[in-house]
């Protein structure tokens, strides 16, 4: 049914159709209209679930953790700082294949604290063995977490997974959302049954200290499986299609690639602006495309490569930085074509709307025109040069 | 399975007061128990891969997040509704319990899950080898509160934390000692019978980190207890219910016994300071025996 929501709502929403036994988190902004909704819909016995309102996102993440180890499924929810007081547990938890689901309402990080939304939070998790997708709009961002619970507890995958919505622009943004039907839900969604859990009619031992003999295989297996959600994503998506009667792009998304001679890589919200963009150039017969990353971890490398080998043009936007080094989702996909066949010409990289800095169709433009010249590197755009005049002197 | 739920084979030190109390809190608990572990020696002991000393669930996740795990896996149980017929025990050493994991521990202490926390206190970071904790006592030589031309030890006397996890309002508090099993037994049951939230600190002495004989192990913790310096009392809803009465010793009876004190020995000024902390406890929790009140 197509409703008018709030993000936030529609996550909510989305996470009781799922069926959650224990939900845990702390609040932090712009998390917390999902979290508080939660609340109210099991105070009003809306939903069977026990909620557990923690001390900080550590423990939220511990409850979550423990919940799923006792073989039930949770949810949690956080973002920025919370995201990185969380990052002890998400290890653990990947490293302990407990597939455990959170929403991340993508912000920016602390000093100077600010609020609003960038990938910095999310993308410094990258390497945390948690799948992690990023959402374009509500819509993506309800249809995200049925993908993620499906995909966390299939019993090939056991794994955590992150979905990212864009802080403020998704959580509090309204948009005319099709909610799938509970019936649906159930249909694409089973109970979960967990294979290994905390049964004192089968006593097991979880966590156990792994010395060198067996340490390596274990983050070997960690890492084969990310691989193998590569190789599942699409299957799922095909299968979602099916259920809900609504396409799930999977693991990408291009638009308008099929002839384009600059195309734009990036992920989230903005994605939503670049299609405009594209839109209106391609009206004034410039062949633009974008080029969407829904999954950033499993990285689909080899699909990138394939849609965009012969791209003469590419840049790529991230919201993020690896300080001191190149941006990260752009070294990402300069190494998809590292020793390959087939290459674009130029890649240029980006960084856009940092701390919550509008991105506005100007914004895109900018980055299409600058494409013309030689590779950038890192380049900020509507950058504000007179700022950078302050010193202590 | 062997006759006790933490079975032989593990691979903690001779002598090792902690693996003895794990033991008995385990088998005092019974098979429906889920156990919850922080980082540290226990479960460093008991469980390393392919092997396991744990005939109970058993989950360790981090250093500091036992009490927020336990939480979750507490939650889990009342959903499935196995509240009444699982135990649910959480636990870790004392740095922690009362250092990195004091914030984990408070709320779930504040929240009233049914759970039991666990502290077993060797008084020191042994796992790490002999760092100072919270829990370390005072005048303590450890290897970050070493003795020195212008150091006595640890600066400070111990944290109270069985009064930190009484002010919570929780239902039980108890302080037991691997020196007095059945006294430690008899308590973690009584905390499992009881609804909500429970704290047991049991005193484990460390042959390693305490430089005792390992054969004393049992010893060195009845000393702690007959001195005052580890009083056994128990607080249910707030209010102080038992105390196992003494007659007292001078403390150097519990000192001389371990290396980590031996720079004391010819100090009567911090002798002095010692007996104070113990007659304190004495007077505090009343734990003069009456015979000796006279």
């Amino acid at each position: 049914m197509k409703e008018l929501l709030e993000g936030s709502m529609a996550v909510a929403e989305v996470v009781r159709l799922c069926k959650p036994a224990v939900i845990s988190a702390y609040p932090i902004t712009p998390q917390t209209h999902i979290v508080e909704e939660l609340a109210r819909i099991v105070a009003d016995g809306r939903m069977n679930a026990q909620f557990v309102n923690v001390e900080s996102e550590h423990s939220a993440a511990s409850v979550v953790l423990g919940a799923v180890a006792t073989g039930v499924r949770a949810y949690t929810a956080t973002s920025s700082q919370g995201l990185f007081y969380m990052s002890e547990v998400l290890y653990n938890i990947a490293g302990m294949r407990l597939p455990v689901i959170m929403t991340t309402a993508a912000r920016s990080i602390s000093a100077p604290i600010n609020i609003w939304n960038d990938h910095q939070d999310v993308v410094s998790l990258r390497d945390s063995g948690w799948i992690q997708f990023h959402a374009e709009d509500i819509q993506e961002a309800v249809d995200l977490h049925l993908i993620a619970y499906r995909l966390g507890e299939d019993k090939s995958i056991m794994l955590p997974v992150m979905v990212c919505m864009d802080g403020f622009i998704l959580t509090h943004g309204l948009e005319t959302v099709d909610m799938p039907s509970p019936e649906q839900v159930d249909k694409f969604l089973p109970p979960y049954k967990a294979p290994y859990k905390l049964d004192v009619e089968n006593p097991l031992t979880l966590g156990p200290l792994v010395d060198p003999e067996y340490y390596t295989e274990a983050r070997y297996a960690l890492n084969k499986t990310h691989e193998e959600a590569l190789a599942l994503i699409p299957k799922l998506a095909a299968e979602f299609a099916k259920v809900f009667g609504r396409t799930y792009n999977g693991l990408m998304e291009g638009y308008q690639l099929k002839d384009a001679e600059k195309v734009i890589v990036a992920m989230g919200s903005v994605c939503g602006t670049i299609k405009e963009v594209i839109d209106e150039l391609r009206a004034k017969g410039k062949k633009v495309g974008l080029l969407k990353i829904t999954s950033l971890r499993p990285f689909p490398a080899n699909a990138i490569y394939d849609a965009l080998k012969n791209t003469p043009k590419l840049a790529v936007i991230d919201r993020a930085l690896s300080l001191g080094s190149f941006a990260p989702l752009s070294a990402e996909v300069k190494a998809v074509f590292f020793g390959k066949p087939k290459k674009p010409k130029n890649i240029s990289s980006f960084v856009v709307g940092m701390g919550g800095r509008d991105i506005t169709k100007d914004s895109i433009k900018e980055i299409f025109r600058l494409m013309n010249g030689k590779d950038k590197q890192a380049e900020f755009i509507d950058l504000k040069p007179e700022l950078l005049k302050e010193s202590y002197d | 399975m062997s006759k006790t739920l933490f079975a032989p084979g593990h691979t903690a030190c001779a002598g090792c007061g902690q693996s003895m109390a794990a033991r008995l809190v385990l088998d005092a608990a019974g098979p429906n128990t889920i156990i919850v572990n922080n980082t540290g020696c226990l479960e460093v002991f008991s469980t390393k891969y392919p092997e396991s000393c744990w005939e109970v669930p058993f989950i360790h996740s981090l250093f500091e997040n036992a009490a927020a795990v336990a939480s979750g896996v507490e939650s889990a149980v009342k959903y499935l509704g196995k509240a009444d017929t699982i135990n649910v025990i959480a636990q870790g050493g004392d740095g922690g319990t009362a250092d990195i994991g004091l914030q984990a521990l408070s709320g779930m202490l504040e929240r009233g899950h049914n759970i039991l926390y666990v502290c077993y206190d060797n008084e020191a970071y042994m796992n790490t080898g002999v760092q100072r904790s919270g829990l370390t006592p005072f005048d303590t030589n450890t290897t970050t509160s070493p003795v020195g031309a212008v150091s006595i030890g640890n600066l400070r006397p111990k944290k109270p934390m069985p009064e930190i996890a009484n002010a919570h309002g929780i239902p039980y508090v108890a302080v037991a000692s691997s020196g007095f099993g059945q006294d430690l037994q008899r308590k973690v049951k009584k905390a499992l019978s009881l609804k909500g939230p429970k704290y047991i600190q049991v005193h484990v002495p460390c042959p390693l980190g305490w430089r005792h004989e390992t054969n004393m192990t049992i010893q060195v913790a009845k000393a702690a207890v007959e001195t005052g310096l580890y009083p056994l009392i128990e607080y249910e809803n707030g209010v102080l219910s038992s105390r196992r009465q003494i007659a007292p010793k001078p403390v150097e009876e519990y000192l001389k016994l371990q290396g980590r004190f031996k720079h004391l020995l010819n100090k009567p000024e911090e002798i002095k300071k010692i007996q104070e902390i113990a007659d304190n406890n004495i007077k505090k929790y009343g734990l003069k025996a009456e015979a000796q009140q006279a």
